[in-house]
């Protein structure tokens, strides 16, 4: 709903992602007792948007509010539940893993409808199934599709889809993204179609009206098959600027955004705020890092990484960057999850160390200037990151400090995020780079750390290459048993704690802030919005009549 | 005349070929392409998928091509249609960015005009007075603010803590529900702020050279002749000495028309009005090269138009002109 797309990793749009995690209440306990005033239809909801939607339509939303939109017009066949571990039925009533996997038979609900009054079958699933595969679809999320060997529809509520080999994260990707009415768009150029501006769907709520890069709002579905939606309507205001979004949160005009950390901790700490809003926190699945080129000779040594992953001290950067709303990263999954490897230490800010393992590797300030130094040439390189991100380069400019503390010289560098990516990313033509990762909620990172996965835009950029990973990663994307499948994602973290082909920098916790109206809000590791169809507003507290 | 009109529309030509080539090249030369903005960094794209993108969009083709492409559309009369995923024609964006700012912006020109002028003539006539010292220290004060930070103090005092106005948008949420009257009024008071705030930081500008020129006329021979007859100041200021120095004003709002549509992006982010500035700036960051160009073109089409336009109101103003 309120998250950005689960299964996309766009570094460019981590900011603005309110993205699911353990939950840290920030709202004293006084502030809920209230809670159990009855539900009571009615009111509206007033979200802020930095961007406009493109089309509604989700298998060709590249943007994040594109996705968030159409989030609430379509359901998926199973969404990740709360705690975010198993994945729970929605449009599937069940279904049936077999062969290993290999195999995998959905019963579909037969109460739904699309909005227009059609019932919903199998035939829509074999429909964008089918679509999302067709070459003419510019799509981006084919990929998990084209694993599929077999579609076979089996009557209108029953289907069966075979693997070519077992594929652990193919279960998750039965979501929205495949949902589509086929008695509208069949036959249709799905591409330049206009259903993207006006779609029918069967989600929570159905489509009302669209003003470009201004309002976009939705009605509560009342046929919606978990029950109709309490609260009558959702608007989005496009608000490109964080500061005037904050000031119509402050008088009125918006019932939730994502605050800054500043405002977060600086902001909204006053009695006033604390009686017409409430403030949430929540571990995002998104981290930063500091990755290093191995194809540099420098860093290939793995003394070095592991020297800079003791020199820079994490706990620092996330005081005086996120204003301590964010927590140290250790490894490439969301802490509190039970991806997690908790069994492996931290890597403690001590320079003492990192100097030590310098030494070990050549490093020796021989020439006495404060920079150490190897055959002459003295260790001084350049990090990269993007502009419009002030975190990232706030960081970089900590960890050159750090750096420079135990004799490394490096200078920041800050680029446009195209030209960032084209000319110094995809061309390898960088040293050290400070980038972000937003994940999937599947533990599966083969795209990341496979070798197979270094060429031209690819996402191994840094070259990372271990036979041992490699194969790990082909295992456990082939093993759907999930205590078998944590062995293995826990041995990978173990190699890449030894190997800090990344040094994991922080991961920041998300920060909306909601009116104090709503009710019915839970916090779980997923965040709040998971429930948002069921949040209500009591009936002497609603703000906005609904007339129409 | 009707010859001189055709010989300058026929000179645009060339002008707008050159203009047309060099902002293809320098979109198209910028690092990226709209395929990279929606594939980049995502794993889930794989690269048929971008093979795929490119080929529909033909940026497979090399430069020239696309180049050749565009100018045979535009040549129809074709804009193209926008790269973003909504694929919508150009036209219908920049017609539904157009008016909005459009309007904002003949507002504030208008209001500009009608402040600056007077204060000019005020000022030039009472120069070095304590009042024309007052003016001119005030609207420089509005020129050297940053136009965001008063925009976000007006929105802090007059939105926020006042209530007296709306902070950002075009409308209410309720705006359907209201009269026509009701709706005209809501209008107003969303744009006071974005249009106040736009004029306070303009009006140093215009004010200072309405303000020069008329100091300069006075200066004139004639108008010393004028006073030397008896005329009252009034007659001397406003009929002898205005005409005159309002001829390089004339030349400056001629060329301030391609600024009427070209909007203001921070002013018009911060307000959270969809116009002009706001299209031109994501269609740049999004690479929509369609959109880009389309903006880019009817820029430079007004640029000329305007030009031309203060040429012939030169004529219309000073006689001297007509003869030549």
């Amino acid at each position: 709903m309120l998250e950005c797309v689960g299964a996309v990793a766009i570094a460019a749009l981590l900011a603005g992602c309110g993205s699911p995690g353990a939950p840290v209440s920030d709202s004293p306990p006084a502030q809920r007792a209230d809670a159990q005033l009855p539900p009571a239809r009615g009111d509206a909801i007033v979200f802020g948007t930095i961007g406009d939607a493109s089309t509604l339509i989700p298998m060709l939303g590249s943007d994040s509010a594109s996705h968030e939109y159409a989030g609430n017009i379509f359901d998926g066949l199973v969404e990740y539940d709360k705690t975010l571990s198993t994945l729970e039925p929605r449009l599937a009533e069940s279904w049936d893993v077999e062969d290993g996997g290999q195999k995998i038979t959905f019963h579909l609900r037969r109460d739904v409808k699309w909005t227009d009054g059609q019932p919903f079958t199998a035939r829509d699933v074999e429909f964008g199934f089918h679509l999302i595969r067709d070459p003419a679809t510019l799509t981006s999320y084919s990929e998990d599709y084209k694993q599929v060997q077999s579609f076979e529809l089996l009557d209108d509520h029953n289907f069966r889809v075979v693997y070519e080999k077992p594929f652990a994260p193919a279960l998750a990707s039965w979501g929205s993204m495949v949902v589509l009415p086929r008695h509208l768009l069949e036959g249709k150029n799905i591409n330049e179609s206009d259903f993207g501006r006006h779609p029918v769907g069967l989600g929570p709520h159905k489509f009302e009206g669209w003003e470009r890069n201004r309002l976009f709002t939705l009605r509560s579905n009342p046929e919606y098959y978990r029950g109709r939606p309490w609260i009558e309507r959702v608007v989005y205001r496009v608000i490109p600027d964080q500061a005037t979004q904050f000031l119509e949160l402050k008088s009125g005009g918006l019932d939730m955004m994502g605050l800054t950390p500043l405002q977060f901790s600086r902001q909204t700490s006053s009695p006033a705020f604390a009686q017409s809003f409430r403030k949430y926190r929540y571990v995002s699945n998104a981290y930063t890092y500091m990755g290093y080129n191995l194809a540099d000779e420098r860093f290939a040594d793995v003394r070095v990484r592991r020297a800079f992953s003791h020199a820079v001290n994490k706990q620092e950067i996330v005081d005086a960057v996120l204003f301590g709303l964010g927590t140290p990263a250790e490894g490439p999954y969301r802490p509190g999850t039970r991806w997690v490897n908790d069994k492996l230490p931290s890597y403690d800010y001590d320079p003492a160390k990192a100097r030590e393992l310098l030494a070990e590797a050549g490093w020796k300030d021989s020439d006495g200037d404060g920079i150490v130094d190897r055959n002459g040439m003295p260790f001084s390189f350049k990090i990269l990151t993007n502009q419009g991100n002030d975190q990232r380069l706030k960081t970089a400019t900590m960890i050159q400090k750090r750096l420079r503390d135990i004799g490394v010289d490096a200078q920041v560098r800050v680029l446009e995020w195209s030209a960032f990516l084209n000319n110094f990313v995809d061309t390898r033509r960088f040293e050290v780079i400070v980038l972000g990762w937003s994940l999937s909620l599947d533990p599966d990172q083969y795209d990341i750390w496979h070798s197979s996965k270094t060429g031209y835009k690819q996402f191994n950029f840094i070259g990372y290459k271990n036979a041992q990973v490699d194969e790990l990663l082909e295992r456990g994307r082939r093993t759907f048993d999930e205590a078998e499948r944590k062995r293995i994602y826990d041995l990978i973290q173990e190699i890449l704690y030894e190997e800090q082909p990344y040094t994991f920098l922080y991961v920041p916790v998300a920060t909306p802030i909601l009116a104090a109206r709503f009710r019915g809000i839970e916090e779980a590791p997923a965040g709040i919005s998971w429930n948002f169809p069921f949040w209500y507003v009591p009936k002497g507290e609603q703000k906005y009549v609904i007339t129409r | 005349m009707l010859s001189y009109l055709a010989k300058r529309l026929a000179g645009f030509i060339p002008m707008l070929l050159g203009i047309s080539f060099v902002s293809f090249m320098v979109i198209a030369l910028a690092p990226g392409n709209p395929v990279d903005l929606m594939t980049d960094l995502n794993p889930k794209a794989s690269p048929e998928a971008r093979v795929k993108l490119e080929q529909y969009y033909g940026l497979d083709k090399p430069l020239y091509v696309q180049y050749g492409l565009w100018l045979g559309r535009i040549a129809r009369g074709d804009l193209g249609v926008s790269f973003s995923r909504d694929r919508r024609p150009v036209l219908d964006k920049v017609l539904e960015a157009l008016p909005i700012t459009l309007m904002l912006n003949v507002i504030e020109l208008i209001l500009i005009v009608a402040m600056a002028i007077p204060i000019g003539i005020y000022s030039a006539a009472r120069a070095y007075s304590l009042l024309d010292r007052i003016v001119t220290v005030f609207v420089f004060i509005g020129f050297a603010m940053p136009g965001f930070w008063v925009a976000l103090l007006g929105m802090i005092a007059f939105g926020e803590m006042l209530n007296w106005l709306p902070i950002s948008g075009l409308t209410s949420l309720d705006y359907e529900s209201f009269s026509t009257l009701g709706k005209i009024k809501d209008i107003a008071s969303h744009l006071i702020l974005p249009i106040g705030i736009g004029a306070l930081t303009g009006l140093a500008g215009m004010s200072r050279f309405v303000r020069s020129s008329m100091l300069e006329v006075l200066r004139q021979d004639y108008v010393q002749t004028a006073r030397a007859k008896g005329l009252s100041e009034r007659v001397v200021l406003m009929r002898h000495a205005l005409r005159n120095a309002l001829l390089p004003v004339v030349t400056l709002l001629g060329l301030s028309l391609p600024g009427l549509i070209g909007g203001a992006v921070i002013g018009e982010t911060i307000f959270a009005i969809p116009g002009m500035g706001r299209l031109f700036y994501t269609s740049v960051l999004g690479r929509d090269y369609p959109v880009v160009m389309g903006i880019m073109m009817s820029t430079a089409v007004l640029t000329l138009v305007g030009s031309l336009l203060a040429d012939l109101l030169y004529v219309a103003i000073d006689p001297r002109m007509r003869k030549s």
